[in-house]
């Protein structure tokens, strides 16, 4: 690790003094070695970056046969069509189905890590540390760990309630409603504090009652932090495959994680083409979301990395 | 804190600060709020209700009591005044107590019984399924001539010509799963086998041929007795006796095998077993104490890739965030310049992979891999068939560089802010006073930098202890490890192992199994937690 960065780090430091002793007049040579070696480093990651999704467009614009060869060495759209044509991968249901759980449980964790941070943040009541304490804790082990359980949980609710049993779309959401709390709470109740308790109390005195402070004050100047965190609660679930895929067991209830794997996992060259052009169409919302949000990502990670 | 408030104190009971109950009571409430309130209470107790009736009904007092002090607690919370913390955090709570805490405790129950494909019932369903599924042809019993007739409907019936010990015939017949009932026969052919009845016609040959399915499978019952013997016809002219393959004595609570006589017993463990070890399937849920625990310490089929597995999660874990930290490190001392031009692009690029939805990376990496089609061999390696996913140490490289590229852009992201975060007077004052780069790097932002980004490198480590997505989705664990007695394969990881021992198709699943190896994790994954938890202020801060 020393070495690799002392590397690169003496050649920036090479680089930085060539730029204080000249600053204008640069051979071809002296360019490279100021700037141009970032530009082709920076051109390796972009190939090695980019170059994977790439890839998945190419395929999903060549024909079934013709796909390892080259990229764009064909163009057809047939792959849209047959996606959308297979009564036994149903794409259009596992789409739909995708944005109503993944939507749904955003939602509902959003407003439940809601109710619970303003309980943190503007209530005192005994053992409000050690809540937050135990969330934080609880935050540290997965729900993935108790799949087995979970399993075991939803077999034996299914005897009480069919419709939230396995193979159930509500029973999922469900499931992911329980590892809501643990993820967000303490997110939103750090940005609950910066919200003036001022302003409240002000309310308060005017008559308001505590949810009207709650939706009128609260919920409203938090949420474009909460929109933030339900989106990334919707990519994360989202991209959910092993809860999905031990729940729900019929083609056309699944998601597209659960969904799409049915076109890896067997006779990979037949269906590449038609997966790929799957693999399109589910990222490109997902991605998007991605760059939308990406300086609220970053500053929420490094800001909750400077807090520490 | 205010302690002033509109609310009617004087409704409080006593024995409470004002200060304290004031600020949690929070107003009168509104009428339509409380309707709102009242109909969702209803709503939920409602069904409640309904879920412990059935509970009762299937003799489960246990949850029924479970659900019925939950509802109490739920609707109590809501209908007293005051004690507002509580209405707010009560939602949030039972989803998490019900499928984030319980479960774990439910885990760990299972990890103590024998749960799986072979024991996942009580034992009366155990019993029942031996004696209906251990159906064999019962030697020494007579073959009857059968003939296949239709009623006057077109129903499909079988006719059989039956003879006692004494030598007394009897003609009868039944459709498919019914009881065989006597009839008059009107028609014999030359064997003295009956070939028509009153109300029963013979059906022709080619039609028999048509419906060979139906006949073949169809169930005559010699009694009402479900566990009785009953007639089947594999040929359409001859009825064979068959019978539950196992006697089942219910006072001395043994099975007696009918072809051999070996008798079984219950064997304490969820199976009944013969005296030579011989379990019969299925069994049932029982619990085993320590049994799994056990064999995954002294069974080598388990033990062996158990601790393979263990290694191997460290270290794709810890050799993942080195990785990915040192490539985004780089790149980000490197592109934190903003006099370099279409700097804005590269970063954008270098995103891009993890914008990209994980486990669609998953997939196409498994198809840049493949060994006959995938891109890297045909294009890249022109044509060499080189086993990127199915060797047992080449696939470990090729996750560590999948996920290189899945997790560089992270440490990019993080490892950036926290440069651009470092004082730039800093960095001033180090240069005067004729630092070098390397002495920079080194002594001022590495320290700086890793006291911010160090809590996010174990969070980093210890998603990938459990990144069950890119293994699973990615080789599925494979190569599989022939040598073990259990699913396993040499680039699983101990969840991905979990998993496949609790849900893999192929084999049986053993949940009692799975469960103890995710108590494991647990223990692992707490210990990290505990010491970085000690390492970093997070606790500290709660306030």
């Amino acid at each position: 690790m020393d070495k690799e960065l002392s590397k690169e780090e003496l050649k920036a430091y090479k680089a930085a003094k060539a730029q204080l002793t000249d600053e204008r007049k640069l051979t071809f040579g002296g360019w490279l070695r100021k700037k141009g070696w970032k530009h082709l480093v920076g051109w390796v990651m972009v190939v090695y970056s980019i170059f994977p999704i790439v890839y998945v467009i190419s395929g999903s614009f060549a024909n079934a046969d013709q796909f390892t060869s080259t990229l764009f060495s064909s163009f057809t759209t047939d792959n849209y069509v047959d996606l959308f044509n297979d009564p036994y991968r149903p794409f259009a249901n596992w789409f739909v189905n995708t944005l109503f759980i993944s939507g749904t449980a955003a939602i509902g964790s959003v407003f439940l890590s809601a109710l619970a941070a303003y309980a943190f943040s503007r209530l005192r009541f005994t053992g409000r540390r050690a809540g937050l304490l135990t969330l934080i804790l609880v935050q540290m082990f997965p729900q993935l760990l108790a799949l087995v359980a979970i399993y075991a949980l939803l077999v034996n609710i299914g005897n009480v309630f069919p419709f939230l049993g396995i193979g159930s779309q509500l029973a999922l959401i469900m499931v992911y409603l329980g590892g809501a709390l643990g993820a967000n709470t303490y997110l939103m109740y750090g940005f609950f504090n910066t919200i003036p308790k001022e302003l409240d109390e002000a309310a308060k005195i005017d008559g308001a009652t505590h949810t009207q402070i709650f939706y009128g004050i609260i919920l409203r100047l938090a949420a474009p932090i909460l929109a933030v965190i339900g989106l990334l609660a919707f990519i994360g679930t989202s991209s959910d495959f092993v809860l999905a895929n031990i729940i729900l067991t019929k083609p056309e209830s699944k998601t597209l994680a659960v969904g799409l794997y049915m076109y890896v996992s067997d006779q990979f060259g037949q269906r590449w083409t038609i997966f790929a052009a799957g693999a399109v169409l589910a990222a490109i919302p997902i991605v998007a979301l991605f760059l939308y949000l990406q300086k609220y990502i970053v500053s929420g990670l490094t800001g909750g990395a400077v807090k520490g | 804190m205010s302690t002033e408030t509109r609310g009617p104190t004087w409704q409080l009971p006593k024995g409470r600060t004002k200060s304290n109950t004031a600020l949690n009571d929070g107003g009168t409430p509104s009428l339509f709020g409380t309707l709102v309130k009242i109909v969702l209470l209803g709503l939920m107790s409602a069904a409640m209700v309904f879920a412990i009736m059935i509970l009762i009904g299937n003799e489960d007092y246990l949850f029924a009591g479970i659900v019925a002090v939950a509802t109490l607690i739920v609707n109590w919370v809501y209908l007293r005044r005051g004690r507002l913390p509580a209405k707010y955090l009560a939602p949030g709570l039972i989803f998490m107590a019900v499928f984030q805490v319980y479960v774990v405790g439910y885990s760990a129950y299972i990890a103590f019984t024998n749960y799986g494909t072979m024991h996942n019932s009580d034992k009366d369903d155990a019993i029942n399924a031996m004696l209906l599924n251990g159906q064999t042809r019962i030697d020494g019993e007579p073959i009857y001539p059968l003939t296949v007739v239709t009623d006057a409907d077109g129903q499909l019936n079988f006719l059989v010509t039956l003879t006692d010990n004494s030598g007394a015939m009897q003609v009868k017949v039944a459709a498919d799963g019914e009881v065989l009932q006597q009839v008059t026969p009107t028609e014999f052919n030359s064997f003295g086998k009956a070939t028509a009845a009153e109300g029963f016609t013979e059906l022709p040959f080619r039609e028999i041929a048509a419906i060979q399915e139906d006949v073949v499978r169809a169930k005559l019952y010699l009694s009402d007795d479900p566990d009785s013997y009953f007639l089947m016809t594999p040929d359409a002219s001859q009825a064979v006796v068959f019978g539950p393959r196992l006697d089942y004595d219910p006072v001395a609570d043994t099975m007696t095998r009918v072809e051999d006589g070996k008798v079984f017993f219950d064997s304490g463990e969820g199976t009944y077993r013969s005296a030579d070890g011989e379990d019969l399937a299925p069994g049932w849920r029982v619990e085993v104490g320590l049994l799994n625990f056990e064999r995954a310490v002294t069974d080598p089929g388990i033990r062996e890739p158990l601790l393979r597995v263990t290694i191997w999660t460290f270290a794709f874990a810890i050799l993942s965030v080195l990785t990915t930290f040192v490539l985004g490190l780089g790149l980000a001392l490197l592109f934190n310049d903003a006099k370099l031009r279409g700097q804005r692009w590269y970063r954008v690029a270098m995103i891009l992979p993890y914008a990209f939805p994980g486990f669609l990376s998953a997939f196409v990496w498994r198809a840049l891999y493949n060994k006959d089609y995938g891109f890297i061999n045909v294009v890249l390696f022109g044509g060499a068939e080189i086993p990127w996913l199915t060797d047992e140490f080449l696939v470990k490289i090729s996750i560590l560089l999948v996920n290189l590229w899945l997790g560089f852009p992270y440490m990019f992201l993080i490892t950036t802010g926290a440069l651009q975060s470092i004082p730039s007077d800093l960095m001033e004052s180090a240069r005067i006073d004729g630092a070098t780069a390397w002495q920079q790097l080194r002594l001022i932002k590495l320290p700086l930098l890793l006291v911010s980004v160090a809590p996010l490198l174990i969070t980093s480590f210890a998603f990938n202890f459990n990144n069950f997505s890119l293994i699973y989705l990615l080789s599925g664990g494979g190569p599989k490890d022939f040598d073990a007695t259990i699913n396993v394969g040499h680039s699983d990881i101990l969840i991905s192992m979990v998993y496949k021992i609790a849900f893999s198709t192929g084999e049986g699943r053993d949940f009692g199994l799975a469960s103890a190896f995710s108590i494991l994790i647990f223990f692992i994954v707490g210990t990290v937690s505990y010491f970085s938890f000690r390492r970093t202020k997070t606790l500290e801060d709660v306030n």
